[in-house]
């Protein structure tokens, strides 16, 4: 039992407020959602922050529905993944962790090495190329969601792949926020 | 015309299209799981619209926050405005929120359509 200790001892540590492991659907986008604001209006966020973490959460949980891969169907669900919080003196943290297929690793490490080097105005400009020429994909995706998460932090994304087999890569994205 | 009227839900926004009685209006939160089938009753309704429309369509935005899978709707709606004689947007944001006040100055330069900007 002393997992259970831990775990409580590691969240406290890393000052995570909430974690959520599971299956993602927009039911429980709407539910960890529903918390974070919760939590945020128990100690009186400011509403400009308490706006750009609940925008950069939707992008990332969406994200997530939308393009999860899982280890396992039967014994995990779909969609499975990893989603934290985390709140600091001077910013909020948002991360998620979730498996890809193998082969879009490098696609999508360029995707985010590209908006990690552009700077406020290079991301307005990637944004409005984007949605004026884009289309939606199959998925229903904009391909807005890592830039906008770009603009709302103001800061560069943190990512990394970890394989997990020969098809699945576990992709770990973090955005920062800061409280001032 | 037939009234369009949707009840805003946490993660859609409320719709109301009236011809009759100059109501056009969208406003809430919009992070539908698909926006694409959510948006298309408002793009269908534009297209009858436009045929015959009123002397002046002002059209409000009034939304708390959006997607960005909304937000490429959103541009297709205000690409169907472009068509709709005598359309103008009027975009509501919350004084503090320099986001959204931001994301109207970007839709107002993607579309030609005239612009108001207003607080509340």
């Amino acid at each position: 039992m002393k997992y259970i200790y831990d775990l409580h001892k590691t969240m406290l540590t890393k000052n995570l407020i909430l974690v959520y492991e599971g299956e993602f659907t927009q039911e429980i986008t709407k539910s960890v959602l529903a918390m974070a604001e919760r939590n945020m209006d128990s100690f009186g966020e400011e509403s400009g922050i308490k706006r750009k973490v609940f925008n950069v959460m939707v992008e990332c949980l969406q994200n997530i529905c939308k393009h999860s891969e899982s280890f396992n169907v039967e014994v995990y669900g779909k969609n499975n993944a990893i989603f934290m919080i985390g709140k600091q003196e001077d910013e909020y943290f948002i991360t998620s962790g979730n498996a890809i297929l193998a082969e879009n690793v490098d696609s999508m490490a360029e995707k985010l090495t590209n908006i990690n080097k552009l700077d406020k105005d290079g991301l307005k400009s990637l944004y409005k190329e984007i949605i004026r020429n884009g289309s939606l994909s199959e998925k229903g995706g904009a391909g807005l969601g890592f830039v906008d998460m770009a603009r709302k932090s103001g800061k560069k994304l943190v990512f990394d792949f970890e394989p997990i087999n020969q098809e699945l890569a576990f992709f770990s994205l973090k955005t920062t926020i800061p409280r001032i | 015309m037939n009234i369009l009227n949707l009840e805003g839900t946490e993660d859609t926004p409320k719709i109301l299209l009236d011809k009759q009685n100059k109501v056009f209006e969208l406003s809430g939160r919009s992070l539908p799981e698909d926006s694409a089938e959510f948006f298309q009753p408002v793009l269908d309704w534009l297209e009858q619209y436009k045929d015959n429309p009123n002397d002046d369509t002002p059209f409000l935005f009034k939304l708390e926050y959006f997607n960005t899978a909304s937000s490429k709707l959103i541009l297709d709606i205000l690409s169907k405005l472009e068509e709709v004689e005598g359309a103008n947007v009027v975009w509501f944001f919350h004084e503090d929120d320099e986001d959204m006040e931001e994301a109207g100055e970007e839709f107002s330069e993607l579309v030609d359509v005239p612009f108001d900007f207003k607080t509340y």
